[in-house]
């Protein structure tokens, strides 16, 4: 998130797009609905009637995979109604006459019939967004697992740009994380294109600092590989991979096109997976290693608004289960991999904010329960809870992109005709391997459903409470029907959580080009019941 | 004296609390002003979150000039005020108000594990002497037993009406899923139709239940843990779900884990918590939890061994992989849900290990 989440309660107007966030944020969206009350004025695009569409002033049932249109010609009505932030535009940002060139042809009347939203109602969003004094963007994983999830992001930066609603309180753009330490993932390094600190491993300055701090010579420049290049490389002759460390991850039932993955996995010659349970991925490994889990150990986490926040160990750990660090440090110690003689956590952390620019002025000892929001870039600076204040990364101006519309990787047709669309519930968390152990929850939420508008169902044959077999291009399951009114008229919903409805069997028509970010929010589909 | 033109602002308002002055910014109230001076006022319809609402009337202190007390939560302060927080008349009126409150609520002993801030009433009437029957008679409230939830007591027996489990819902949560009937004695917390919470707008945040004054509205999961005979112990965190971060405190008795409850000063979350955050804290103690590690023995079941056997045969298969097909031939994924330490050793590991970057996490998926 660009700005606080506490920042949350003082926008003047909020847009709220791909994010379900009553649901999957509960506690963040407390703070939208305050922002309600004092009067904000709340747009939501979601194809989906939410709770949050419902608070909303203006809701947009946006066709699934139209994001980008909607976004186009919201500009376009910015631009043509002269709600542009002229100033900041020429302080801070570049190619806007490039961009409002390209914007030209992007009309509410061309974007309603990709969207299938009245173009009145787009152009109403995109005044009540251009013309707050402060207007926030929030969104989440329906912004960005598309095929062109780095074009929707773009397309929401071009509106803040626009608008100057960047790098001051109550605007921003915010994307709501959804894992508890998922931006602590990014921030370590344990992505492919970045040492740890966002420090890019396609710069020779970076891959010389690493190189000798993990004395390792041999230290590639650039050549990153994803996990989805590395699922699809998995035992293969040329250039495959034959061995794997995963570490809590239950890499079968979340990842999409689940017997692509199953296969992928079945091929390595060697498997090692951390974890607390014997998940469905830990099962198909040749060793499993038992970890300690939250509440057994001392850590850090970095949450959404990036706060540095200390875990503790409240309960000794399970078994004879261990802290992952701990785990991954004695297998590289046997490898003969040296700079793993960590004796503790700390230890782990403290080497992590010598090494990270962002972390440079955090330490083990400093950080409290959340006192720093990076970057803390030297001891005593006070964290940078606003992002982009007084100027964007690098001294760089904030750049205009000409984004196009492009149609998700499969679209209807007369053999898959209706439009799937994969999310996450209340009461339960991911595959329910922690929520579906925590006593309780059945009572509210005990099998999944495939949300259905009731017009269709009827169209369709189908009624509330029937099971019937949903069908993609690459797999098909059963699943009991529940009709309402918060699915669209040709779209249905729902979650990957239950593992006797594995959605994702069915998911993975495509991955963004550029993250690799798959499609798990487009699928197209049939339907049929089951007598 | 020649007034410096810098400085002729207005000088900051202020007042005096029992013979100390204080500033105070316009818009502040007594009670505000009265706690940053850390005066203890006794209150039980107040949650600084919510808006005052001025209906126990326990915060009442003395003001000069003024004929009779007022409510310090609701009442603004004003320049040059001189307040009384603890007069003995205040004091007698609020052991009155405290006797009158303890007619209506019949549990003497209310156990910790209801919630965060169960033990205000007692403390009170404790602190006060007010339980003494003076006013015993007539109570109100009704304790809802049809109720099946697992995770929230209905024990309205124990209610005062101080609402703040109404206003929290509805200011806090926006959820208005609390309601009250009745008036005077008829008195009662319900929902929507007087149904279940679950057929109600309840989302189970638990909110109310943390903020209840009486422990009428309590946590029903924790209580589960009452016969434990341990002390609780509370330990601070951030919880495991989302990435909101929202700060708890867990509560153990020994070495298990009784209960969550929000931490009021969370950075992320001021004290609010979802139902992942508030109710689904026990599977860390679940049965299935692996406890030793595993190797797949050649019919593919699994075998327990010791830590030694499994970690060096884990080295080994990715020296093998190295040596057969290259160090480009080893991927590590990296968890999005355990901490930085694991996230950095993960991504050390490839690198240092191996030179490459074949280091992904879960948010690709």
């Amino acid at each position: 998130m660009s700005n606080p989440l506490q920042d949350m309660e003082k926008p003047d107007a909020i847009f709220a797009i791909g994010t379900n966030m009553t649901e999957c944020h509960p506690v963040a969206a407390t703070g939208l609905k305050k922002a309600l009350t004092k009067g904000a004025k709340l747009i939501v695009a979601d194809p989906r009637k939410t709770r949050l569409a419902e608070l909303a002033h203006l809701h947009l049932p946006i066709r699934v995979g139209s994001d980008v249109a909607l976004l186009l010609a919201m500009a376009h009505v910015i631009v043509q109604q002269g709600l542009e932030d002229r100033e900041f535009i020429a302080q801070r940002c570049a190619h806007f006459p490039e961009f409002k060139k390209h914007l030209k042809e992007f009309t509410p009347a061309w974007a309603a019939e990709i969207c299938e939203v009245p173009a009145i109602d787009i152009e109403q969003a995109a005044i009540l967004y251009g013309s707050a004094k402060l207007g926030a963007i929030y969104y989440t994983l329906g912004i960005t697992e598309h095929i062109c999830g780095v074009d929707n992001v773009q397309s929401l930066c071009n509106l803040a740009l626009l608008t100057g609603n960047l790098g001051k309180e109550g605007t921003g753009i915010n994307p709501m994380r959804g894992q508890n330490n998922i931006q602590g993932a990014g921030d370590c390094g344990a992505v492919p294109n970045n040492y740890p600190g966002f420090q890019p491993v396609t710069d020779e300055a970076f891959q010389r600092k690493f190189a000798e701090f993990y004395q390792q010579p041999a230290m590639d420049l650039g050549k990153q590989m994803t996990k989805v290049t590395a699922l699809n490389l998995c035992g293969a002759e040329e250039h495959g991979i034959h061995a794997m460390l995963i570490d809590g991850e239950n890499t079968v039932v979340t990842d999409p096109d689940k017997n692509h993955c199953k296969k992928a996995l079945e091929s390595l010659d060697h498997l090692v997976v951390i974890d607390i349970f014997l998940t469905e991925t830990a099962q198909m490994a040749d060793i499993v290693l038992p970890a300690s889990a939250w509440g057994e150990t001392d850590g850090v986490q970095a949450n959404t608004e990036r706060r540095v926040q200390r875990l503790r160990a409240a309960v000794p750990p399970h078994g004879e289960s261990q802290p992952d660090w701990w785990i991954i440090a004695e297998i590289a110690k046997r490898l003969g991999t040296p700079g793993f003689e960590f004796q503790s956590a700390k230890e782990v952390f403290n080497e992590l904010c010598h090494l990270s620019p962002i972390y440079k002025g955090l330490n083990w000892d400093n950080i409290g329960d959340g006192n720093y929001q990076w970057p803390v870039p030297e001891e005593g600076h006070p964290g940078t809870p606003i992002l982009h204040q007084n100027e964007f990364k690098d001294a760089k101006p904030g750049l205009f992109k000409n984004i196009n519309y492009r149609d998700p990787a499969e679209v209807i047709d007369q053999d898959f005709p209706i439009w799937l669309t994969t999310g996450r519930r209340l009461q339960a968390y991911h595959t329910r391997t922690q929520t579906g152990r925590a006593s309780g929850m059945n009572y509210l939420l005990a099998e999944e459903t495939l949300e259905v508008h009731p017009d269709d169902a009827k169209e369709w044959n189908l009624h509330d409470g029937q099971i019937a077999k949903i069908a993609s291009r690459r797999g098909e399951i059963e699943i009991k029907v529940e009709t309402t009114t918060r699915s669209p008229r040709g779209t249905v919903f729902t979650s990957f959580s239950f593992a006797d409805t594995q959605i994702n069997i069915l998911t993975g028509s495509g991955y963004d080009p550029i993250t690799q970010t798959a499609e798990l929010k487009v699928c197209p589909i049939r339907i049929t019941p089951v007598s | 004296m020649i007034s410096d033109p810098h400085t002729s602002v207005a000088a900051q308002p202020s007042l005096t609390i029992d013979g100390q002055s204080a500033t105070f910014t316009q818009g502040e109230t007594i009670y505000q002003i009265a706690s940053r001076l850390q005066k203890n006022i006794p209150t039980l319809c107040y949650d600084d979150r919510l808006q005052a609402f001025g209906s126990c009337r326990l915060c009442i202190v003395e003001i000069e000039g003024m004929r009779n007390p007022v409510a310090s939560c609701t009442t603004e302060a004003r320049d040059g005020m001189i307040i009384q927080t603890a007069p003995p008349k205040i004091e007698q009126m609020r052991k009155t108000l405290l006797e009158l409150v303890a007619s209506e609520n019949r549990q003497v002993n209310i156990d910790p594990l209801r919630g965060l801030a169960s033990q205000e009433l007692s403390t009170l009437v404790n602190k006060y002497g007010a339980r003494n029957g003076r006013f015993a008679g007539k109570t109100s409230g009704t304790s809802n037993e049809q109720d099946a939830n697992p995770f929230i007591l209905r024990d309205y027996d124990q209610c005062i009406s101080c609402y703040r489990c109404v206003r929290v819902c509805a200011e806090q949560e926006g959820d208005y899923a609390i309601s009250i009937a009745n008036r005077g004695f008829q008195t009662q917390i319900t929902t929507e139709f007087n149904n279940d919470l679950r057929d109600s707008d309840c989302t189970f945040c638990g909110q109310c239940v943390q903020t209840c004054p009486t422990g009428a509205l309590a946590d029903k999961k924790a209580l589960r843990s009452q016969p434990l005979p341990e002390p609780i112990k509370k330990t601070r965190t951030v919880c495991p779900y989302c990435a909101v971060g929202c700060s708890i405190d867990l509560m153990t008795k020994g070495d298990k884990i009784v209960g969550a409850q929000p931490a009021l000063d969370g950075p992320a979350n001021k004290g609010a918590l979802c139902i992942k955050g508030q109710f689904t804290y026990d599977f860390i103690q679940h049965e299935d939890r692996l406890k030793k590690p595993l190797i797949k023995q050649p019919d593919g079941s699994f075998k327990e061994v010791e830590w030694d056997e499994a970690l060096t045969k884990a080295a080994q298969g990715f020296a093998k992989a190295r040596q057969k097909h290259g160090r480009r031939s080893i991927y590590g994924i990296a968890s999005g849900r355990a901490p930085h330490e694991a996230a950095y050793s993960m991504q050390k590991f490839i690198r240092a290990s191996f030179g490459t970057h074949h280091i992904d996490n879960c948010s690709r998926a």
